[in-house]
């Protein structure tokens, strides 16, 4: 057994060390390590409650808004407020575009660069990978950067700026948009639409979306143009969707939420037992192999005390546990558990793997894109985008949102006005968490067990692919 | 584009700190045919970036070894995100992966061999959001720890070309301010005196945020919003530091032609050292009922003395707008029927 270690693991957003026993050529077991601990639990103690607002999205600058979302989520379950209808549909569209922004860059920027590596030069596939994808010189670069800014201006009419913004309040938000606005916003997402048909899908989003099943996949991609279905044909020739699988329970905190319910409903899926309710009470902080003091494990109660010399820990990162065990998070179970049929026969056929998380996030993209419409029309532009509230004061809530790379949760506790205490578990908290005291793995340290790396060593591709599959967010993952 | 080509690259290795990525996100954003392509024209190389490079584990390794070594030259260091010193100096809060040291380490180091040592964001410049509140890690900027000169490189750091840090403020900084610094760097435009006395790159500095906020007509009568999301004056009741925070940020448009102001909210004075500290960021402080924080350089007397005169002057349009989320009272000739 050689033990290798990988870092810094980049192309995602933060860094990452992947530590990997290997065994005849396979990985027999690996340990995650996020090595940035920055304290938000810490710094946000004893501050204003509305503090929270200008804090908490600056933990991380590609989810930022969802960070401000899950802020405010928790700030109004304090005050037990009802938001203007105006400024939840608005709140979406910011939300929507940084979530379908993040699956771009995600798809074209972290993700696909490593198919035009030299170690697939010898591949059919390789040049027209490698002129389309490769890092910083790829034709798909002048395109994708371009579309990403022109959807983030989305952010300009709704959020004054991105990353980084104050207009997601308890009360709705801060900026109510005119008639030109709204029509600017039709137009920005008529383009992004158009970008997704023309460059991403090779079809109009409604063919996208109508699919329902494996066997109409495959005939809607046969032939097909377009970076989605070129990925779809490197993750055959390279066998995708059997590397990478991840633990087996999905879980969703529901995203989008309105008059009408959520867009995507929150939920757990199971692999082998189906769709089930979610007991948020079920959700536990587990710290034994964490640079973290023990305490509490129900986070509304839990600390977050770092211990630089604690034995036997080896990441910033908490291990939070789902009825104890660890849970997949991200746009792949968020479709499974909001139940579009295409995921969920994906899943069932190969589970949570490579191949269906990047299917999961352009499906979802394709969502987002009708959503974002759909919301602009709804608009009411004669009422108000922001409720008078009170001023926070006293109580106990938890924010529990979806950010791009998945369920996002804020425990808030109010005193007098002030934070009694915060607790945060992001995204990536859940999928690159270390081991719990049952010695069980987190979803990473699970999915890159198995995986071949030959004689590459900690230069496995392989092991790159599987890691960027799930889209970490390490800055978010200690925060 | 021809002479990039023919002249050497002005080579830039960017490191993320204890940052938010959220700077890089911004300068994602930049350029008419994407960023890659921007850099390109102006011949500005990325020996390595964390978010964009192909370049991973020990690849980035041996480039980092090349440049400590002199073999590749650095024109450039980047650093995005605060340095961490804790726990006790050790720096462990930030590792570089795989390297078994820590970004505090890393950054002093290569800060020795560049040409030029730029921080991007609020964070790098001077600690920013990781350093507020009991600032758990020990965390400073390069060359200020809040608005003590001092930080991870000491004040009396120099870099090769002779210059101090050069401090690029903003939570995040628009895109522009990180791009044009870089180019003008690059094209050797930028030098010690285009600084301000924290680093700040003047051609940004010189500037106040309020400067062509498109709330100005009321910032003038003093017709102010009382709560959240109405279209009067900021400074008032709602927080805003923009007459007192330095940027062209409304002179700019942001992700297309927002800025903090037009979206509805305070300026919250994010390229200043130390803006993390305050509290109640959307409340004005008031002494009196006159708010402390006054235009930067306007004697207490003159700015209660000009407020009382122009609020006695405000036109019942600017007075009723201010109060609401939409414009109540559109423009028009006072008594008459003549259409402006």
């Amino acid at each position: 057994m050689t033990r290798i270690i990988i870092g810094p693991f980049n192309r995602v957003e933060g860094d990452l060390e992947v530590k990997l026993d290997i065994e005849d050529g396979m990985v027999a077991s690996a340990e995650v390590t996020v090595p940035l601990y920055r304290g938000f639990e810490q710094i946000l103690d004893g501050r204003p409650a509305l503090d929270a607002l200008a804090l908490a999205p600056r933990i991380c600058g590609i989810c930022s808004v969802s960070q401000s979302i899950a802020a405010v989520a928790a700030l109004r379950g304090t005050l037990g407020i009802e938001p203007a209808p105006n400024g939840v549909l608005a709140a979406n569209i910011a939300h929507a575009a940084e979530n379908a922004a993040d699956h771009l860059t995600h798809f074209y920027i972290f993700f696909m660069p490593d198919f035009a590596r030299d170690a697939y030069a010898s591949a059919p596939w390789h040049h027209a990978a490698a002129e389309r994808f490769t890092a910083t010189r790829g034709s798909a670069g002048r395109e994708v950067l371009p579309a990403r800014a022109r959807l983030l201006e989305i952010m300009g009419i709704v959020a004054g700026k991105w990353p980084h913004s104050l207009a997601f309040q308890p009360g709705g938000t801060t900026r109510a948009i005119d008639l030109g606005e709204r029509i600017r916003l039709l137009s920005i997402v008529a383009g992004f639409r158009s970008f997704l048909e023309t460059v991403v899908f090779g079809d109009r989003l409604d063919a996208v979306l109508a699919i329902q099943t494996i066997a109409e996949f495959d005939r809607w991609r046969d032939g097909r143009a377009g970076d989605f279905c070129r990925f779809l044909a490197i993750a055959d020739a390279l066998q995708l969707d059997r590397l990478g699988n991840g633990p087996g329970i999905l879980m969703s905190f529901g995203a989008y939420h309105g008059e009408h319910g959520a867009l995507f409903a929150r939920g757990v899926f199971d692999q082998a037992s189906g769709g089930a309710a979610l007991a948020t009470t079920d959700i536990a902080e587990d710290v034994s192999h964490a640079w973290m003091r023990d305490g509490a494990t129900d986070p509304a109660l839990s600390t977050t005390i770092p211990d630089a010399d604690k034995p036997g820990a080896y990441s910033w990162a908490k291990a939070p546990r789902l009825n104890g065990r660890p849970a997949e998070v991200g746009a792949l179970a968020r479709q499974a558990v909001a139940g579009n049929p295409l995921l969920r026969e994906l899943v069932g056929q190969s589970g949570s793997n490579i191949r269906n998380r990047v299917i999961a996030r352009m499906i979802e993209t394709a969502h987002l894109a009708v959503a974002m419409e759909s919301w602009i029309r709804a608009l009411r532009l004669n009422e108000p985008f922001c409720a008078d509230v009170r001023q926070p004061g006293e109580g106990r809530a938890a924010g529990l949102v979806e950010a791009a790379r998945g369920s996002l949760g804020h425990w808030i506790e109010l005193s007098n006005g002030k934070i009694s205490h915060y607790q945060i578990i992001a995204p990536t908290t859940w999928n690159f968490s270390p081991r719990d005291a049952a010695g069980q793995p987190g979803p990473l340290e699970h999915a890159l067990v198995g995986t071949a790396v030959g004689s590459d060593g900690a230069g496995s591709v392989a092991v790159q692919h599987v890691v960027r599959s799930f889209d970490p967010c390490m800055v978010c993952t200690a925060h | 584009m021809q002479q990039s080509l023919q002249s050497p690259a002005f080579n830039v290795l960017w490191l993320q700190g204890a940052s938010c990525g959220g700077c890089t996100m911004a300068v994602l954003e930049s350029g008419h045919s994407g960023w890659f392509d921007e850099l390109r024209s102006f011949g500005i190389r990325l020996i390595w970036h964390p978010s964009v490079s192909e370049a991973t584990g020990a690849e980035v390794v041996a480039i980092l070894d090349k440049v400590r070594a002199r073999s590749i030259r650095l024109d450039a260091l980047i650093l995005e995100g605060s340095v961490l010193r804790g726990p006790h100096g050790s720096g462990r809060f930030n590792m570089f992966a795989g390297t078994g040291k820590s970004i505090y380490h890393w950054v002093a180091e290569l800060a020795a061999v560049a040409d030029y040592v730029v921080s991007v964001g609020s964070c790098a410049a001077y600690g920013g959001i990781p350093a507020a509140g009991i600032n758990p890690t020990d965390a400073t900027g390069l060359q200020f720890d809040g608005t003590a000169p001092g930080g991870a490189l000491g004040e009396a750091f120099r870099s090769g070309r002779g210059l101090p840090v050069i401090n690029i403020a903003g939570c995040a900084p628009h895109p522009g301010w990180i791009m044009e610094t870089l180019i003008a760097l690059s094209t050797g435009d930028l030098a010690g005196n285009d600084l301000d006395q924290v680093g700040r790159p003047k051609f940004i500095a010189n500037h106040l945020a309020h400067h062509a906020c498109s709330r100005n007509e009321f910032y003038e009568f003093k017709a102010s919003a009382e709560k959240l999301s109405e279209r009067g004056c900021l400074m008032e009741h709602l927080g805003c530091k923009a007459t007192q925070a330095v940027g062209d940020c409304n002179q700019r448009s942001w992700n297309g032609g927002g800025s903090c102001t037009k979206g509805g909210y305070a300026c919250i004075s994010c390229t200043s050292p130390g803006f993390e500290s305050s509290r109640h960021f959307l409340e004005t402080s008031k002494l009196a009922g006159i708010p402390v924080g006054l235009p930067l350089d306007m004697p207490k007397a003159w700015f209660v003395a000009l407020s009382a005169l122009s609020k006695s002057a405000t036109p019942k349009r600017v007075r009723s707008n201010a109060t609401s989320d939409h414009i109540v009272v559109p423009p028009s000739r006072d008594g008459s029927k003549k259409i402006p």
